[in-house]
C-alpha cells in the first residue's frame, strides 16, 4: 500500500512537471465542444438532443489520445526495465500509472463536463447523470487503453494500432455512458445504466491490471 | 552465490549470437563481456537479468531456474542498463528516492552521501534534463554506492564518464568484490580493478563455435 502511494506520488509529480499532459486532453475536449455547434448547427433543441453522444465521444477520444503516453517515456528512458527487475509488484506499479492517467484525463473531464453541457443546452436534470457516468466510465477507458499502450509500447509508431486494439473495447462504455446521460436528461431513472457502467468498471479493474502487466512483460522481453 | 548459464542459444535477425554457450559466475568475481558492436553483449546481459525471453537454455540462480526464484534473484541483483532509468523531469534526489522505493536493497548509505560520492553534491535540486550526459550517467551509477546487492550487472557503465569518474567506479567495483560480491559488465574500456584479475568472456569467439 505504501508502495502504491509512493508510485502514485512519483507519477503525479512527473505529470505536474509536464503540464502539457494535463492540458492536452482537456483542450481537445473543449475544442470539440466549441467547434461542433459551429460546424453543424447552433440550434438549442438540436444541440440538447445530440449533447449526450457528442460529449461522451469527445471524452472517449480525449482519453484515447492521451493513453498512448502512459508507458512511453518510462520505456524510452529505461525506467520500465528497472520496474521489471524490481522485486516490487508490477501490478501495483501498473495501477498507479492507470490511476494517474485517469486523474489527469477522465477525472478532469468529468469536472469540467457541466461547462460543456451548458454550451450544449443539456437540460439541467441531466448534469448529475453526465458527471456520474463520466466518473464511472472513464476509469474503464484508462484501464482498457493501458492494455493497448502496454502491448504497443515497444513499437515506434503504436498510436494507430492502439486505436484499433482499444476502440472495440470502448464501445460498450460509450453506449451505456451516453445512454445514462440521455435518460438523465429526460428525467428517467439512471440507476440501471450506472449499475452496468459500475459492473464494467469492476470487471476491468479486476482483469485489466493482469493483462497490462503481462503485456508489458511481453513487450519488453521479446 | 552462483549464477549459471547452461547451453544458451540465441539468435537475432537470423544470425546466431550464441550457441552452446555456458558460463558460471561465482562470488567475488569480475566478468567482463567483450566483443564487437552487435556481438550480443547487451542481449546477453538482458537475458541474465530476465529482461529477454528470446533464448533457449537454462539460467540458474543458486542452482534454481530463474523463473522460479525471480523475486529472490531481483533482490540480490542490481542492473544498470545503458539506459539508466533516470527521469529528466525529476531531480537527482527524487530519482534516487524512487529507485530506493523500487529496490529496497539500496540502503547502504544515504542519498546525500551517494550523490556526494558521484560528485553531484550541490546538484540535488536541479532537474536531471539540465545536467550533462556524464552527470546524468552519474545519477544512475549512484545506485552502485547505495546497493547492498551481491550481484551487479552493468551495461557500459563507463559511457560518458570522465577519467576520474572511471577510476572511482573501478575502485568501487574492487571494494564490492572484496566484500564478496560479483560484477558482470560490458565495456570497451581497458578495465583495471585494483587487486583483482578480470575474467574476460569474448563473444566473438563464442559465436563461431
Amino acid at each position: 500500500m505504501s508502495f502504491l502511494l509512493s508510485a502514485l506520488k512519483r507519477d503525479l509529480l512527473l505529470v505536474f512537471r509536464h503540464r502539457n499532459d494535463i492540458i492536452n486532453p482537456l483542450a481537445f475536449f473543449l475544442m470539440v465542444a466549441v467547434l461542433f455547434p459551429l460546424g453543424v448547427s447552433p440550434d438549442p433543441t438540436f444541440l440538447s438532443e445530440v449533447a449526450p453522444g457528442v460529449i461522451w465521444v469527445a471524452a472517449l477520444l480525449a482519453c484515447l489520445l492521451s493513453v498512448d503516453g502512459i508507458f512511453r517515456t518510462d520505456y524510452e528512458d529505461g525506467s520500465l526495465e528497472q520496474m521489471l527487475v524490481s522485486p516490487e509488484s508490477l501490478l501495483t506499479l501498473v495501477l498507479a500509472k492507470v490511476l494517474t492517467h485517469w486523474l489527469v484525463s477522465g477525472f478532469c473531464l468529468a469536472i469540467i463536463s457541466p461547462l460543456v453541457a451548458m454550451m450544449f443546452f443539456l437540460p439541467e436534470q441531466g448534469y448529475f447523470a453526465l458527471i456520474v457516468s463520466l466518473l464511472l466510465g472513464t476509469p474503464t477507458l484508462s484501464l482498457m487503453g493501458a492494455i493497448g499502450a502496454a502491448l504497443t509500447v515497444a513499437l515506434r509508431k503504436g498510436g494507430v494500432l492502439i486505436s484499433l486494439l482499444v476502440l472495440p473495447l470502448y464501445i460498450p462504455v460509450l453506449i451505456f455512458g451516453a445512454g445514462t446521460v440521455q435518460a438523465g436528461a429526460m428525467g428517467l431513472p439512471i440507476q440501471g445504466y450506472l449499475a452496468l457502467l459500475a459492473a464494467i468498471l469492476v470487471l476491468s479493474l479486476m482483469l485489466a491490471p493482469f493483462a497490462i502487466a503481462a503485456a508489458l512483460k511481453i513487450s519488453i522481453r521479446s | 552465490m552462483t549464477l549459471e548459464v547452461k547451453n544458451l542459444f540465441c539468435e537475432r535477425d537470423e544470425r546466431i549470437l550464441f550457441a552452446n554457450f555456458s558460463l558460471q559466475i561465482n562470488a567475488a568475481e569480475v566478468v567482463q563481456i567483450i566483443g564487437q558492436n552487435g556481438s550480443g553483449k547487451t542481449t546477453l546481459l538482458r537475458i541474465l537479468c530476465g529482461l529477454s525471453d528470446a533464448y533457449t537454455g537454462d539460467i540458474l540462480w543458486q542452482g534454481k531456474a530463474l523463473d522460479e526464484v525471480r523475486d529472490e534473484y531481483y533482490r540480490a541483483m542490481l542492473y544498470v542498463g545503458h539506459l539508466a532509468g533516470v527521469k529528466g523531469a525529476l531531480t537527482p534526489e527524487e530519482n534516487l528516492r524512487w529507485m530506493m522505493q523500487l529496490d529496497k536493497g539500496l540502503n547502504k548509505c544515504s542519498i546525500k552521501e551517494a550523490l556526494q560520492q558521484v560528485g553531484l553534491f550541490g546538484f540535488e535540486d536541479v532537474p536531471c534534463h539540465s545536467l550533462s550526459a556524464g552527470q546524468q550517467r552519474r545519477v544512475g551509477l549512484a545506485r552502485l554506492y547505495l546497493s547492498s546487492a551481491p550481484l551487479w550487472i552493468l551495461d557500459e557503465p563507463f559511457t560518458a564518464l570522465d577519467k576520474k569518474g572511471v577510476r572511482e567506479k573501478e575502485a568501487l567495483i574492487a571494494n564490492h568484490v572484496h566484500e564478496g560480491g560479483s560484477v558482470i559488465l560490458t565495456t570497451h574500456h581497458d578495465l583495471a580493478i585494483p587487486g583483482k584479475t578480470v575474467r574476460p568472456i569474448n563473444l566473438d569467439e563464442v559465436a563461431v563455435t
